[in-house]
């Protein structure tokens, strides 16, 4: 190994990663989770931490822009990326993704909304004019155990309209 | 606990790796990596992240003879990319049917090989399609097909010190067709019951990949053209076919389920193979 600059053990490691458009620095053992990061050193609790192995959704940021399970992602892989959680889809107050939640009735217990708002955003923003089943494709990776999916599905859409008419 | 190595040359990651030996893993997209230092059924001392290596194949490459696929090529480019969509609809489907979107924005074709599960969904198409590995160390590079690629469960013939650099795909030949089927419990983030890929040449002759139904994903060919319009003539090549099916009984299925379903998917996609042949024909 030659540049042992990039090498590191349990000792702390530093990495600068851009998270909701602000440049952070944390410092984290190499085998930290980009969602423990998130949570832990950077504080930001909206990210939720739930199955931790990538079969639930909950822990869904951006990275990049592309929608990936924040818990399986190392820290140390996100050194010079940058990261959108839910609370960085807006610079002040709700999305009008989060206000067709809300008008849907799509947030039951809540635990799994910001994952699934995350998904959502990333569907739409990759294809904003979704049929139902891409809808349930694009959230297929996102659990909901009070089973709040038609309602879900319907925000999504109603989003999906309602940015439409705005075009 | 791990240490992280991100080498920006191929050159540093084979030297890493072939220090680091048996307690070296690369590390692409982390998705099964990471449940497995979770759960701690992988615990290896290195990890040598490539998405950093400058000098490593390039994602995808379309040639007149087929397709190259680099090893930091993740499931969610291959599904969208149109070449791959025209000649591999198999792989696509398989790799479509995969976690979901966010795993398929992480995982990648050449390291879900690597990883070498019994039920890999992307494993029986890529063995209908003859795919090759190109495998390398620091002593070089050296290629093998994908069916002697698989050892066995999480066996492969890439072994410490060395690293697949690159999927090789051949152009399937004019006039074939490819399909791929699947079953699970349910539609999100679940490995497979079973699955089958099938590739039908233009004369009728078959091929299938087959998972969770073997140590390791199964590759199987007709010694000649099978008349599919025949019901009894698919039957019998289809017993010859499957014979090579040794599932076993566990959480997604007995062995009995397994072979009764087997059967349904490997028939259902060879005719779903057959209908995509000739495309422009059926079109018109």
């Amino acid at each position: 190994m030659t540049t042992s600059d990039h090498l590191v053990d349990d000792a702390l490691q530093t990495v600068t990663l851009t998270v909701n458009g602000s440049e952070r620095t944390v410092a984290v053992p190499a085998h930290r989770t980009l969602l423990d990061g998130l949570r832990d050193e950077v504080g930001l609790p909206g990210t939720k931490s739930c199955c931790a192995e990538g079969e639930c959704g909950a822990c869904t940021v951006l990275l990049d822009g592309k929608a990936v399970n924040s818990c399986l992602v190392l820290c140390v892989e996100a050194e010079g990326h940058e990261v959108t959680t839910v609370e960085g889809l807006s610079a002040d107050g709700l999305t009008d993704l989060q206000e067709e939640f809300l008008n849907a009735g799509a947030v039951q217990c809540g635990f799994c909304i910001p994952g699934q708002v995350v998904a959502a955003e990333y569907l739409l923003r990759t294809n904003p004019s979704p049929d139902e089943a891409e809808i349930r494709e694009a959230l297929s990776g996102n659990l909901c155990r009070c089973a709040g999916y038609q309602r879900i599905v319907r925000a999504v859409q109603a989003t999906a309209e309602r940015r439409g008419a705005a075009r | 606990m791990p240490q992280y190595y991100r080498p920006t040359t191929r050159a540093d990651a084979l030297a890493a790796l072939a220090e680091a030996g048996e307690r070296g893993r690369p590390l692409v997209g982390g998705t099964d990596l990471l449940v497995g230092l979770r759960h701690h059924t992988l615990e290896p001392e290195l990890l040598v992240d490539l998405k950093g290596v400058t000098d490593l194949p390039e994602p995808i490459a379309v040639t007149e003879d087929g397709v190259r696929i680099g090893a930091t090529y993740t499931l969610g480019e291959l599904v969208a990319h149109p070449v791959v969509q025209e000649w591999y609809p198999a792989l696509v489907e398989a790799a479509l049917t995969v976690g979901s979107v966010a795993i398929r924005n992480r995982a990648s074709l050449v390291a879900n090989s690597c990883n070498a599960s019994p039920a890999a969904d992307t494993a029986p198409p890529l063995l209908v399609h003859g795919a090759r590995v190109t495998i390398a160390s620091l002593h070089g590079d050296r290629t093998a097909s994908l069916d002697e690629f698989f050892l066995g469960p999480r066996r492969t013939l890439c072994g410490p010190g060395e690293l697949v650099t690159r999927i090789d795909l051949p152009r399937p030949a004019p006039g074939s067709g490819s399909a791929f089927r699947r079953l699970t419990r349910r539609r999100g983030v679940d490995l497979a019951t079973v699955s089958v890929a099938a590739g039908v040449g233009a004369d009728g002759w078959l091929v299938l990949g087959m998972g969770a139904v073997g140590p390791r994903p199964l590759r199987a060919e007709s010694p000649g053209p099978v008349e599919l319009t025949d019901a009894a003539a698919l039957d019998g090549a289809l017993d010859q076919l499957l014979a090579v099916a040794t599932p076993i009984s566990d959480v997604r299925g007995s062995r009995e389920y397994r072979l009764a379903t087997l059967r349904v998917l490997a028939a259902r996609a060879v005719l779903a193979a057959a209908d995509r042949r000739n495309p422009r024909e059926m079109a018109s």
